[in-house]
């Protein structure tokens, strides 16, 4: 049992709940540092690390709040390893600041995001999917994130491995939105070969000192070339508006550039990083659009309209932000109406009924955080949605 | 340990501020320091309180067990939020709207809340100079989100994100001194307590709700649940702390310490960790330094204590 302990990937079937597939993913996609806070629903992630990553080489450290967990693993980032941190609402919100950092000095940042009932503390050991717009718009200024949402405890770990390798693809702040429902679900978990799995590495530059700046972008992709603190290239990391020498410099018209290159970089990628999955839709008069722990409901809820003879599509999100508008567009084009099931009170619902346009009625059903929604309350809004 | 059955609760207000019907687990000290400190605190008190253990064990309904005027915010804010109550009523006081009387403001935070999270709230409020008294209870880790480790954890204890196994022997850091950090704010008192000995805890609750200005408050709360121990050990461990000098009780009133339970004889520290799972994994060398320390530190507050009489 030990030696099997000591694999970094522990390959083959498991049965685990989200939050240790979430850990395990973590592992798999490299991740050797984890600054945390306890903080229920989240506690197992960063426990089930204290315990697998001494025997790996990698180092969990309980800091002293989530401000100082938001900021130590991106320390650990520049000193040139995988790393992320782990939270649920309060502890999200306290990241604010931290969330605009990472976004402003592109460190390859992963947020771990067990969802819970808020606001303020709220139901602590009650699932919700409140923290959508939270994640996009919580730090001021404008900047882009890039967040994924699984379903499952199987999810869990493919998309935290995901969130691995888009935050280094892209250099933002990346966000792993389980909720606690998914996060305590218990299922099976393949665990594939090292050779099996698609782990990024970091967009460390090969250029000679003297000729590499840290935040200039040198093969058209928006996204610059990273390197180590340490490893001969001048490095200048600061949250204040930088030019691309990384040096602070607060010109209006470096800011402009700065911050559109920001948004740029994410935004001009959205229809391939905007993943979700269809089922149903050719037919379809009216579509669920659903995610997390909802969508597995609300699948069963189609499945059930569809034996009463409705014609209803499944449209389960993967990637809540950026939000392909125009695919929202594309894929409801013939639809008559379309419901929103989600644990909050009309977070993705506006951003689908920013995408229809007022072209069909956007239906919402939903709840603070709480009890999961019941398939009756779906099914029940689609048999007044298709009438 | 021989006069263990002296306690005369009869010698004690009647009256219970914080009463019977909340969820604590068995054997929770926590609960009972609190209990104590609110006898003798009395009826004019506004309780502000961090999130943990004894906020989520006497608020939610049909449970809450507070018979008094009560306010939480969230993990860090219980010093910050009291210290605006405190403020509040000054200001209602001073403008004559309210009648002049003598309130208790007292703040709760777990080890957690104050030691980690809360440290510079708690300070913020002690630096202020507001007249309240912070009371951190301290159950050595994050017993409420199921035994995570805090800064205020004992060397070796292990927990759930200080796992003793073949990598660790538990919490590596030894613990923080925030009474010390507290007493170098110069409040007016500052004390640690523990409800094994609930006169000395009495005592010192109402000297510091009766100084001008803040008061700081340490209760030693043994937690039967994340220490792995018996349930109906709590009271004698609350003792063995103090005789093993792992929690001394002392009081600094104006600068000045004074150690309220001197011990002649240490008692050896295993008499203390042998009781709690926490420790069974600590070897005798290591076992041996936390000796060592906890030695030296009873001595340096003894030597403190005799160089301030020395000095008066």
């Amino acid at each position: 049992m030990t030696k099997r302990e000591a694999q970094p990937l522990r390959t083959g079937l498991h049965f685990m709940n989200g939050n240790e597939a979430c850990a395990e993913g973590a592992i798999a996609a490299g991740c050797r540092f984890v600054a945390g806070y306890p903080i229920t629903p989240s506690t197992e992630v960063v426990e089930h690390l204290a315990r697998r990553f001494p025997r790996i080489g990698g180092m969990f450290i309980q800091m002293e709040d989530e401000i100082a967990s938001s900021i130590c693993f991106q320390g650990a980032v520049w000193a040139g390893h995988k790393a992320m941190t782990v939270t649920s609402g309060p502890g999200l919100s306290l990241m604010m600041e931290h969330i605009g950092f990472a976004a402003m000095t592109e460190t390859p940042s992963v947020f771990i995001n067990v969802q819970r009932a808020g606001p303020s503390t709220g139901l602590p050991t009650a699932a919700a999917q409140g923290d959508i717009m939270q994640v996009r718009w919580g730090s001021h200024g404008d900047y882009a994130i890039i967040a994924l949402c699984p379903s499952s405890p199987q999810e869990c770990f493919d998309l935290t491995i995901e969130a691995f390798n888009l935050a280094e693809r892209y250099r933002c702040p990346t966000f792993l939105m389980m909720d606690e429902t998914v996060g305590h679900m218990m299922g099976k978990v393949r665990i594939p070969d090292a050779a099996d799995l698609t782990v990024e590495p970091r967009r460390n530059t090969t250029r000679a000192p003297g000729d590499y700046q840290p935040y200039a972008t040198y093969d058209g992709s928006d996204v610059p070339e990273m390197t180590r603190a340490g490893d001969g290239h001048a490095i200048h990391v600061t949250g204040l508006t930088h030019n691309e020498k990384g040096y602070p410099d607060m010109s209006f018209a470096v800011h402009d550039a700065l911050v559109r290159r920001l948004q740029r970089k994410v935004h001009t990628h959205t229809s391939e990083l905007f993943r979700l999955e269809a089922d149903g839709l050719d037919d379809a008069d009216v579509v669920v659009v659903a995610f997390g722990i909802t969508a597995g409901i609300a699948a069963y809820a189609v499945t059930q309209a569809r034996a009463l003879g409705r014609r209803v599509g499944l449209l389960r999100l993967i990637t809540l932000w950026p939000f392909d508008e125009a695919r929202i567009r594309t894929l409801t084009a013939n639809a008559r109406a379309v419901i929103v099931a989600e644990m909050n009170l009309g977070q993705v619902c506006l951003q689908v009924s920013r995408a229809v346009q007022g072209r069909i009625p956007v239906h919402h059903i939903g709840n603070p955080g709480g009890p999961v929604i019941e398939p009756e309350e779906i099914l029940a809004a689609i048999e007044g949605a298709a009438t | 340990m021989e006069k263990f059955n002296v306690f005369a609760s009869r010698l004690l207000p009647k009256e219970d501020y914080l009463c019977s019907g909340h969820r604590a687990c068995q054997g929770c000290a926590e609960v009972l320091a609190m209990r104590l400190i609110h006898k003798a605190l009395g009826r004019n008190t506004i309780v502000a309180s961090a999130t943990g253990c004894m906020e989520i064990i006497s608020s939610p309904f049909p449970e809450t067990a507070w018979n008094l005027p009560w306010m939480h915010v969230a993990f860090e804010n219980a010093a910050t939020v009291a210290s605006g109550i405190e403020s509040g009523y000054k200001a209602l006081m001073r403008k004559g709207r309210i009648p002049q009387r003598k309130i208790n403001f007292i703040a709760y935070g777990g080890d957690g809340a104050t030691a980690d999270i809360g440290l510079q709230w708690v300070s913020g409020a002690m630096e202020r100079g507001h007249n309240m008294i912070y009371v951190c209870y301290d159950n050595e880790a994050y017993m409420n989100t199921g035994i995570q480790r805090s800064s205020s954890t004992p060397f070796g204890a292990s927990t759930t994100t200080s796992p003793a196994g073949r990598e660790s022997d538990g919490q590596a850091t030894w613990k923080k001194n925030v009474t010390a950090i507290m007493a170098a704010h110069d409040i007016p008192y500052v004390a640690t307590v523990n409800p094994s000995y609930p006169f000395d805890l009495f005592q010192k609750i109402r000297k510091a709700a009766a100084v001008d200005g803040p008061a700081y408050i340490h209760a030693y709360s043994c937690c039967p649940t994340g220490w792995r121990m018996r349930t109906d050990l709590a009271v004698q461990i609350g003792r063995l702390a103090v005789e093993t000098a792992v929690a001394p009780l002392y009081e600094i009133e104006n600068g000045k310490l004074r150690i309220t339970q001197p011990i002649e004889k240490i008692r050896p520290v295993r008499d203390y960790l042998k009781i709690q799972g926490r420790f069974r994994h600590l070897k005798d060398t290591i076992i041996d330094d936390i000796e060592t320390r906890l030695h030296q530190e009873y001595r340096a507050l003894e030597a403190r204590q005799a160089r301030e009489q020395e000095e008066a």
